[in-house]
């Protein structure tokens, strides 16, 4: 008896769960729709499918791409991210495992201003951080890898000595007696072991970097644009907005992010899930 | 092995206390300082005392009525967010067909950037509209509404996922023995599985909360602040302080710092609550 109601519970809960899935993908699918059709008509019939009359095939891709540059911008974004978390991950293990074994009283004190710098909000900095940047002409590409490595420290240093602490220190100081240099250490032994963490670590950085808009706007916005701030570019100043480029763009940037999702997506959900306990 | 240890410091940490340094100690300390001056580039900062926290609140509204809006669609977001995210876990954890691929559909929303996220809403919220002859920025409220649409399809499935590691880790035996005593569904949901999840509870609302409180790139995108910067949130009016025109730095400054203090009191609030719920259960 109960198993029956319980099926036909199961049934109920699956065709609201298939209703609300697609009601989920509808906004991409209504946006990947008009990316097809011709900029005056997406303001006014968004919910239609392309017509013969409103159909205009790839012109708004094509516009688009020349108008915002849009393959440079991926480049950029591409350069920026895959630098910064390469850096970020390297060095914030480094400092992480180094912070957790050497106990003082600095150390102590640097990792709390890590941890601590996590719960500023990017408002809090901005200005003064432009501003040092611009006098240290790290207001380049390359510069703002330094820029995210500092900025993006806190998080990742914290996250890494979670893991260090609950690390046996029995094997690091064997293999240091067997003759290993500390970096050594770190590099065969250590870092094998922190690799779960790692892998974290890099998505949480990876979708913050990726997406970010402010920080490259007001760093680098100017020369290089980025995908975030190509896209704002788009919409100009003043005036009525290109929809049909537009639409097109926002496809081409939700692309990458689909791709990412579907071949890393198990590392994706753990790395979210570690990501929001420890943080 | 500390002491061998000690000596490598310029290779362990130097490179990551250097950008650290550069990135946000020093923007730091300078910030607080330049909220008590008078200036337009760092270098010509003068010492004014409490001015530019005064002028925050009485040059215009712009301030009170950006604090505002911000709390409202905060306490409104987190409510729906939560509830939603809820009742998706407690769906998505029965025995049911296809739950991977509905959890995969429901979390996607969350690996898209703000300003796509809320350039897509744009469109939908004025196609909408359309048949009502407005627009998305003619009214307030339009932006309003809009924004949690915009929130909750991007965090639904964000805490979702939170929620169903906790309910998963309610040990299965509890329910099915009080299912044999005769215990009700909604008495094994308020008796058994609320209390048991209520850590991911508290990580949850905070995230929201946080998160919604701090919004920039989705409320730059989706309305910009119009209709005459009534949907303008805090971070974006901060913006709009030092960027806007020139000669209120300072007052964008000061802006900030009292957004930080905001932000920091919460952060504050979800460790003691933490804090307090670890040392119960010990």
């Amino acid at each position: 008896m109960n198993k029956k109601i319980d099926s036909r519970n199961n049934l109920v809960i699956m065709i609201i769960m298939i209703v609300l899935s697609v009601a989920f993908l509808i906004p991409i699918l209504i946006v990947f729709m008009n990316s097809f059709k011709g900029k005056l008509y997406i303001s006014d019939t968004p919910f239609k499918l392309p017509s013969k009359t409103t159909f205009v095939g790839l012109n708004n891709y094509i516009e688009g791409i020349v108008k915002i540059g849009f393959f440079k911008s991926f480049g950029w974004s591409l350069f920026i991210t895959i630098f910064s978390v390469a850096a970020i991950v390297f060095f914030t293990s480094m400092t992480g495992w180094w912070l957790t074994r050497v106990k003082t009283k600095f150390t102590t004190a640097l990792y709390y201003m890590f941890a601590f710098s996590m719960i500023v909000p990017f408002q809090m900095v901005m200005f003064p951080m432009v501003k040092v940047s611009n006098m240290l002409h790290l207001d380049n590409p390359f510069g703002i890898i330094v820029i995210y490595l500092g900025f993006g420290a806190g998080l990742s240093v914290f996250m890494f000595c979670g893991f260090v602490k609950s690390l046996p220190i029995e094997v690091e100081e064997s293999a240091m007696i067997d003759g290993c240099t500390p970096i050594l250490t770190f590099f065969k032994v250590v870092l094998p072991i922190l690799k779960p963490t790692a892998i974290t670590v890099a998505i949480l950085n990876t979708m913050w970097i990726w997406n970010d808009y402010l920080l490259p706007y007001l760093l680098i916005g100017n020369n290089y644009k980025t995908i975030p701030i190509a896209i704002q570019y788009l919409k100009g100043g003043y005036g009525a907005i290109d929809m049909g480029a537009m639409m097109a763009m926002l496809v081409l940037a939700i692309i990458p992010i689909i791709v990412f999702y579907m071949l890393c997506q198990k590392h994706i959900v753990k790395g979210v899930i570690s990501g929001a306990v420890k943080g | 092995m500390e002491k061998t240890l000690k000596k490598y410091f310029p290779i362990f940490v130097l490179p990551t206390l250097i950008a650290f340094t550069i990135a946000f100690i020093i923007p730091f300390i300078l910030g607080v300082y330049l909220s008590f001056c008078d200036f337009n580039t760092v270098t010509n900062a003068k010492f004014i005392g409490f001015g530019n926290y005064s002028k925050a609140f009485s040059i215009n509204r712009e301030f009170i009525n950006a604090l505002w809006f911000t709390i409202k669609f905060t306490i409104i977001s987190v409510t729906t967010i939560n509830i939603f995210a809820f009742l998706l876990a407690l769906s998505l954890t029965r025995e049911i067909k296809g739950t991977n691929i509905f959890r995969t559909i429901f979390f996607m929303p969350n690996l898209i950037g703000g300003i796509v996220l809320g350039y897509i809403w744009q469109l939908i919220i004025n196609g909408i509209l359309y048949k009502f002859e407005v627009t998305l920025t003619f009214n307030a409220k339009y932006g309003f509404w809009g924004l949690v649409a915009l929130m909750n399809w991007q965090l639904i499935g964000y805490m979702m996922i939170i929620y169903i590691a906790g309910i998963q880790n309610v040990p299965e035996d509890l329910i099915e023995a009080a299912k044999i005593d005769g215990a009700t569904p909604v008495q094994i949901l308020k008796k058994i599985i609320i209390p048991m999840v209520m850590p991911s509870i508290t990580i949850c609302l905070f995230l929201t909360l946080s998160n919604s409180f701090k919004l920039f790139d989705q409320n730059l995108a989706l309305t910009a602040g119009a209709p005459s910067k009534k949907t303008t949130m805090l971070a974006l009016d901060i913006y709009n302080t030092f960027y806007g025109r020139s000669g209120f730095e300072g007052v964008g400054q000061a802006k900030a710092v009292i957004f930080f203090i905001l932000v920091a009191a919460i952060a504050i609030t979800q460790l003691v609550i933490t804090r307090k719920k670890e040392v119960e259960s010990e």
